[in-house]
């Protein structure tokens, strides 16, 4: 039996993983990556000129104004107002419109020195992608499960619906309140510490519950678990289950049809969920704080305390190079995964 | 054929009568009682004083709870947004420069000559008291209605009526710590390690450091208000190394927050404020508003009118100004342990065993109770810190802009990424 295994898994790999696979070849040429930057810049002004009937031509534009205005009122000015204001000087409460890199050099003073350890950028940004990273790699892992069992383990799809629905029910509360709701539970004197101690499993209240990058991590994959589980479910949903028998006739154990077939066909979903978390955390300042007693940096904090002492250009350049941040991340995972092709 | 005619004018005067009553009617509905905007810290804005002002005024105040860093954010960037802004005087530094707040005509305040000298003078029965920092008495004169920066004598125009103020200290919790606590040295001791919160409003948490910073004798400053780059790196120093010792359990900014840090035993030694304390204790935790001996950091807040306000929203402004100082509000705010701007007219609607307890420092004849009712002091207990002299007598600095407030933010948030 285990001898005859490579084979028919090989080719159960075959059948089911080189759509993906080609799909993936295909992202990487030039083409895909053309058609990745912004489709509704490019393709209009392509329709108007290639199609000279007047009447035609018209019609796709106007259909795309709406949405077309939206973005420029709502994101195109806004994000050019930050970039510019990231080169404006400031006093203690006024901004002087000027073109200055002071911003960015107080940005990043004393970054170069690394004799006194890292500047306090290089440990914000750090602090903030190991949170990043904790956050993304346990909702990811909770998410999929997650998925996974409604999926594939769920028959019914009336009760699928019905747990699906379930999982969406603590969105009923706000956000704030979920957060919250964690500190009289993790507290010194909290339910969890009660317990702790009366069960005799610890000999003082455990400090490491609250207000440390415990507590954080363990609010966010509370908030955010759910954004990984929809798209998720959403791209399992569509794998055809012929799939899974056809690896289990040709021999895969489970986990190599989970890892050979269900993983790089839900990858699209992956991709999604995983840059509604990291984006979500990479900004966050509340969450960090509350539940991190303030004391934990975040880029999103600062931001925060800069605006709050009136330091819009400073905000401003520290939202630049943020937004980069993420924008590069982003950019990589597009570039492992076709998301547009999947949807 | 007259007396018809007569009949259908009188129909249609009657019906434009009617028409016109019912036009006019909505009119009058929607002109209603004033409406003043009141943007300000969550901790001064009281149902009780809004009941009370639209009861006697006729004037509806509508809260607008803001962070003391939002306060400056409002007044500087939206000053349209508010009509009457309840703002501490150290935000006077960034605000008055942007010449969005008018001098206040003092002849229009009724009581103006009755404020208590701390304002004007800087001094309480003839005593100078502490002068570091933005004390108000640097801030609260302009030389002009439309002056953008300040005078250095009293002139005709206010830049905030003073409402309330008070001496702040550390706040503590006598049962967890189990000995006396007399020096600000002690919200750095190692032995609260992990059980001490301080205040993460930069400018302020960082004159309680410098306090703790001249209580254990490392450094004495010419001004704790207003520092120099060099001493900003110094007292951010002691600071760091606390916080990688691990002595803050958290920083809070939200007076809720420093409210349930206490509450919950998270924290047992904290900068805290006055009815911050009062709530811990209105809970049955034990809790003590610690005098110190190097002395108070005090504050102070005021009303204040933006440049756009003008015609009846002025002078309701001015009225409910003038109805803040004449007592009723002055008792109220005494009573959660504030100070009021005008004392006379405050006695006059305390009863007298009140202002023993709470201004004179003498023990309480009787229960003391929060203006809802519950006992928060039983017969025979004293107020923290003695009376109104003792304790803003030991004013040692007030909450303060500094000129170098950009370094100093930057250390700041250096320090939070320690």
């Amino acid at each position: 039996m285990s001898s005859s295994l490579p084979d028919p898994v090989r080719s159960a790999e075959g059948t089911a993983a080189a759509p993906p696979s080609h799909r993936s070849r295909e992202a990487d040429g030039p083409a895909a990556a053309l058609a990745m930057e912004g489709p509704a810049v490019s393709p209009a002004p392509v329709i108007a000129a290639a199609a000279p009937p007047a009447r035609r031509s018209w019609a796709p534009l106007l259909q795309a104004t709406p949405l077309g205005l939206v973005l420029l009122f709502f994101f195109v000015f806004p994000l050019l107002a930050t970039g510019v204001v990231s080169l404006w000087n400031y006093t203690e409460y006024s901004l002087v419109p000027d073109v200055t890199g002071r911003n960015y050099v107080e940005m990043f003073e004393g970054c170069g020195d690394l004799s006194n350890g890292l500047c306090t950028t290089f440990r914000t940004y750090i602090s903030t992608l190991r949170l990043c990273g904790m956050v993304w790699a346990i909702t990811l892992l909770l998410g999929f499960t997650v998925a996974y069992f409604l999926c594939f383990h769920v028959r019914s799809d009336s009760v699928r619906m019905g747990l699906f629905l379930l999982c969406t029910a603590p969105f009923l509360t706000s956000n704030v309140i979920r957060m919250i709701s964690w500190i009289p539970l993790l507290g010194r004197e909290g339910a969890v510490n009660q317990f702790l101690v009366g069960a005799g499993l610890a000999d003082a209240p455990q400090d490491w519950l609250l207000f440390s990058p415990f507590s954080v991590v363990l609010a966010f994959v509370h908030l955010y678990t759910l954004f990984v589980v929809v798209p998720v479910f959403n791209s399992m949903m569509r794998i055809d289950h012929r799939l899974l028998e056809a690896a289990r006739d040709a021999g895969a154990s489970g986990w190599q049809t989970l890892w050979h077939v269900v993983v790089p066909l839900a990858k699209p979903g992956i991709v999604i969920g995983s840059i509604f978390v990291i984006v979500l955390v990479m900004g966050d300042f509340v969450t960090i704080g509350v539940m991190g007693g303030q004391q934990i940096a975040s880029v999103g904090k600062i931001i925060q305390v800069q605006m709050s002492y009136l330091q819009f250009p400073a905000a401003a350049a520290q939202a630049v190079v943020l937004l980069a941040l993420v924008l590069i991340i982003i950019a990589i995972m597009t570039k492992l995964v076709d998301i547009r092709r999947e949807l | 054929m007259e007396t018809r005619g007569f009949g259908r004018r009188d129909a249609l005067k009657a019906a434009a009568g009617a028409a016109a009553a019912a036009l006019a009617a909505p009119a009058v509905h929607a002109q209603g009682p004033v409406v003043l905007r009141y943007v300000g810290t969550a901790v001064n804005q009281s149902k009780e004083i809004k009941d009370k002002v639209r009861e006697d005024l006729g004037i509806v105040i509508e809260y607008v709870p803001v962070t003391s860093d939002d306060v400056v954010r409002r007044a500087v960037t939206q000053p349209n947004s508010f009509d009457i802004l309840d703002s501490e005087y150290w935000m006077l530094k960034k605000i008055i420069p942007s010449g969005n707040l008018h001098g206040m005509d003092a002849k229009r305040i009724k009581l103006v000559d009755q404020i208590t000298p701390v304002f004007t003078k800087g001094e309480i029965g003839g005593r100078k008291i502490g002068d570091q920092g933005t004390a108000p008495r640097k801030v609260s004169f302009l030389p002009a209605r439309e002056a953008k920066s300040f005078a250095t004598e009293q002139t005709q125009w206010m830049t905030l009526i003073p409402t309330t103020y008070n001496a702040d200290t550390l706040g503590i919790r006598p049962d967890k710590i189990g000995r006396p606590v007399t020096s600000w040295a002690d919200l750095l001791n190692p032995e609260f390690k992990g059980r001490a919160a301080l205040l993460n409003i930069p400018s302020i948490g960082i004159m309680d450091a410098a306090m703790v910073v001249e209580a254990t004798g490392q450094h004495k400053y010419a001004d704790k208000g207003n520092m120099t780059r060099a001493e900003i790196d110094l007292t951010m120093k002691v600071l760091t190394e606390a916080k990688r010792a691990g002595q803050f359990r958290a920083f809070w900014k939200d007076f809720n927050e420093s409210v349930n840090l206490m509450a919950s035993g998270e924290v047992v030694i904290q900068s805290m404020w006055s009815p911050a304390v009062t709530a811990v204790r209105s809970k049955g935790v034990p809790c003590v508003y610690q005098p110190l001996k190097e002395g108070y950091r005090a504050w102070a807040a005021g009303f204040g009118i933006p440049k756009t306000l003008t015609g009846k929203k002025l002078d309701a402004t001015y009225d409910f100004i003038n109805w803040f100082l004449s007592g009723w509000a002055g008792a109220f705010l005494n009573r959660q342990g504030y100070y009021s701007a005008v004392l006379s007219t405050a006695k006059a609607n305390m009863q007298p065993y009140e202002w023993a307890f709470w201004m004179e420092g003498k023990p309480a004849e009787q229960d003391i109770k929060a203006p809802d009712g519950t006992v928060m002091e039983k017969a025979g207990s004293v107020r923290d810190g003695g009376s109104y002299e003792a304790r803003m007598g030991g004013v040692a600095c007030w909450n303060a802009v500094m000129d170098e407030n950009d370094y100093m933010v930057r250390k700041w948030n250096e320090f939070i990424a320690a």
